[in-house]
């Protein structure tokens, strides 16, 4: 009894997501609720029957077949409607679906990534697609999701209906890109894809272990681009080798208390040194041809992070620098002002930093918090205050008091 | 395809020498040139005019009011535009209005900016 | 916030002051913290550009030259466009350009904004 509890689960969160990439092909994007409905019949089923008969000798293959024969029986219904109806009425006609259904990995693999072009689309709002992104594409549950969103499941079932509105409004067609417009849609599936990755990285949840899924998630996402030679770009490895490189310190970011563990005291023997292999080898291939983004940026920052190398801050500032040329960002700004400062000290940088402009920002306070320590303790406090007052999270204000009480101590 | 840019510079007097409904033609002259390249997907930019408002800062903290004057022709302009060679962009910058009303075009060729990420 | 354009002109390299290789990595680095630093204002509108050693001019009456407008030491040797409230600000920003440093110029211009 047991197995099937932990097993089922499982299953979902592999399976449903391929089945329902595949079955959407044959249904067309404005019948995407059949394909997930018909996906989480086959569940429900197995859920009941392994229960009494015993869990099957290839699971998969037993979900894989339900699936289908419900499938075809709904495309059947389908075809007998449209060619009796349709002779009938002599209206035009709709196509009669392809009833084979290819469950083959090459093709679980092609729906997939043609999936992820559909719903990471210029015509979808960012919302919708990592709603969207969520449930079809990682195949998390709507508990899920709402914890991760940290709001009620008739919330996301709202999002998630007007999010296939959207999709069947616009009138996508599932398929990857040709050559020609590749590049730029590609922007917009990585725009997705790092999103999905920071909520997981940075979100307020106390599920860390849903966090954890949703980093995996992303990265698992970005390997199914890197497995196709169209998408294998140099920006998708730098997105990999970034999300490597963040994901490493995964474990040495919270304490055992949930609370917030800054860089400078982290353990570093926490840090998952595989991972940082990897987002070299990323990084490498990232570097082969002509294109630099911010991505390739960003990761490079990430590089550094992971060592203690005594010239590191001065390659950030620099890379900073040209980030910031390429686009700017507020955290950006923050950031390499930060880095001016371990290169050139707190003067120099308090005085960039008063030129930045950002002062309804908390993370601008605490940067300043955090430069006027040691040099006018008074102003620290105030800059300190002023962040946590701006700041919702309690997480944060934590933080900020521990630095306050630190400059009391000093 | 590279970048170049092109600096318009006057013919060292105002253009106000010039009547409304010259300045009107060479308006017109101007668009048509700008979009005669824009339609060869060769424009990168169509630039900036720049005002007679200025300051020009030298060494040693020494500012003074206005363009740079060390000649007479002022810049007027920057555009910026795409070619495989110098003597393409030169092809194209021919057909500056500016060079009918007494004025140049310098064409410069752009270095590609380094932006290796340090690893 | 109005466009500014921001031109560099270097003064030619006369052989007696070549700069040495740190030197040169230096100015660069100057050069990237300064930009950087205008961008981290959100106030960089074109990264810019860096004008090379490929120069024509031309001239009225279908004239073509090698070479600059003008045979003076100072050559154009790039520009930016940034992002200000007024010129006294732009000329604030143009202020730190190392450029300065060795000699060279910048001159603000104000932008025209066409309609």
């Amino acid at each position: 009894m047991q197995k099937e509890k932990e097993l089922i689960p499982q299953l979902y969160r592999a399976e449903f997501r391929k089945l329902v990439s595949v079955l959407s092909r044959s249904f067309g994007l404005e019948h995407i609720e059949l394909a997930e409905d018909i996906v989480s019949e086959a569940f429900l089923t197995a859920a009941e029957t392994w229960g009494i008969k015993g869990v099957p000798n290839n699971p998969v293959a037993w979900l894989y077949t339900v699936a289908k024969n419900s499938a075809k029986d709904q495309l059947k219904r389908h075809n007998l409607f449209e060619s009796k109806i349709t002779t009938h009425l002599q209206q035009d006609h709709t196509p009669a679906y392809e009833t084979e259904i290819d469950l083959s990995t090459q093709n679980i693999r092609d729906s997939q990534l043609q999936m992820m072009f559909a719903i990471c689309h210029p015509a979808i709002p960012p919302e919708a697609q990592i709603g969207l992104s969520l449930r079809i594409l990682c195949g998390f549950s709507i508990d899920e999701i709402a914890d991760a969103f940290l709001t009620n499941k008739e919330n996301i079932n709202k999002r998630l209906f007007r999010a296939r509105q959207k999709l069947k409004e616009a009138h996508i067609a599932i398929e990857v890109p040709p050559v020609t417009e590749i590049n730029k849609r590609i922007e917009a599936v990585l725009t997705t894809v790092y999103l999905l990755f920071n909520e997981g990285y940075y979100s307020q949840s106390h599920n860390t272990i849903l966090r954890r899924d949703l980093c995996l998630e992303a990265m698992r996402l970005n390997y199914l681009l890197l497995e196709n030679t169209a998408t294998d770009t140099p920006a998708v490895n730098a997105l990999m080798a970034l999300m490597c490189f963040h994901s490493s310190r995964f474990d040495s970011r919270l304490d055992e208390h949930g609370e917030v563990v800054l860089y400078d005291d982290q353990d570093s023997s926490l840090w998952n040194q595989e991972l940082i292999a990897k987002g070299n080898y990323y990084l490498n291939k990232a570097a082969q041809g002509n294109e630099v983004t911010t991505y390739h940026f960003e990761a490079a920052i990430a590089y550094w992070h992971t060592t203690k190398a005594a010239e590191k801050w001065e390659h950030i500032l620099q890379t900073y620098n040209k980030l910031l040329q390429l686009r700017y960002s507020p955290i950006a700004a923050l950031n390499r002002t930060y880095a001016l400062y371990k290169v050139y000290g707190k003067a120099i940088a308090i005085t960039e930093a008063e030129k930045l402009n950002l002062e309804s920002s908390h993370l601008y306070h605490c940067l300043l918090g955090n430069l006027y320590t040691g040099e006018d303790n008074q102003k620290a406090l105030e800059h300190f205050s002023t962040a946590i007052s701006l700041t919702k999270s309690s997480v944060d204000k934590k933080a900020i008091r521990k630095q306050m009480i630190k400059i009391g101590q000093l | 395809m590279k970048d170049f840019v092109l600096l318009f510079r006057n013919a060292g007097e105002p253009m106000n020498t010039l009547s409304p409904q010259q300045m009107q033609n060479l308006m017109t002259d101007w668009q048509n040139w700008m979009g005669g390249i824009a339609a060869q997907d060769k424009l990168s930019n169509s630039g900036y005019r720049l005002s007679t408002e200025g300051n020009t800062l030298k060494a040693n903290n020494v500012t003074t009011d206005g363009p740079f004057a060390e000649i007479k022709e002022i810049l007027t302009g920057v555009a910026i535009i795409k070619a495989e060679t110098l003597e393409e962009a030169n092809e194209l910058a021919k057909g500056c209005p500016i060079l009918k009303v007494g004025g140049s075009v310098e064409v410069r060729g752009v270095i590609v900016m380094n932006m290796d990420y340090n690893k | 916030m109005k466009d500014f354009v921001l031109i560099f002109r270097g003064v030619n390299d006369d052989p007696s002051n070549q700069l040495s290789p740190q030197q040169m990595q230096d100015i660069m680095t100057n050069w990237q913290n300064w930009m950087g630093g205008i961008a981290a204002q959100n106030k960089l509108v074109s990264g810019g550009y860096r004008l090379g050693d490929e120069i024509s001019t031309l001239k009225p009456g279908n004239v073509v030259t090698d070479g600059p407008y003008a045979e003076i030491k100072e050559m154009l040797s790039g520009l930016i466009v940034v992002k200000a409230d007024s010129l006294a600000e732009a000329k604030e920003i143009a202020k730190g350009c190392p450029i300065l440093m060795i000699n060279g110029s910048v001159e603000v211009r104000s932008v025209i904004v066409m309609n």
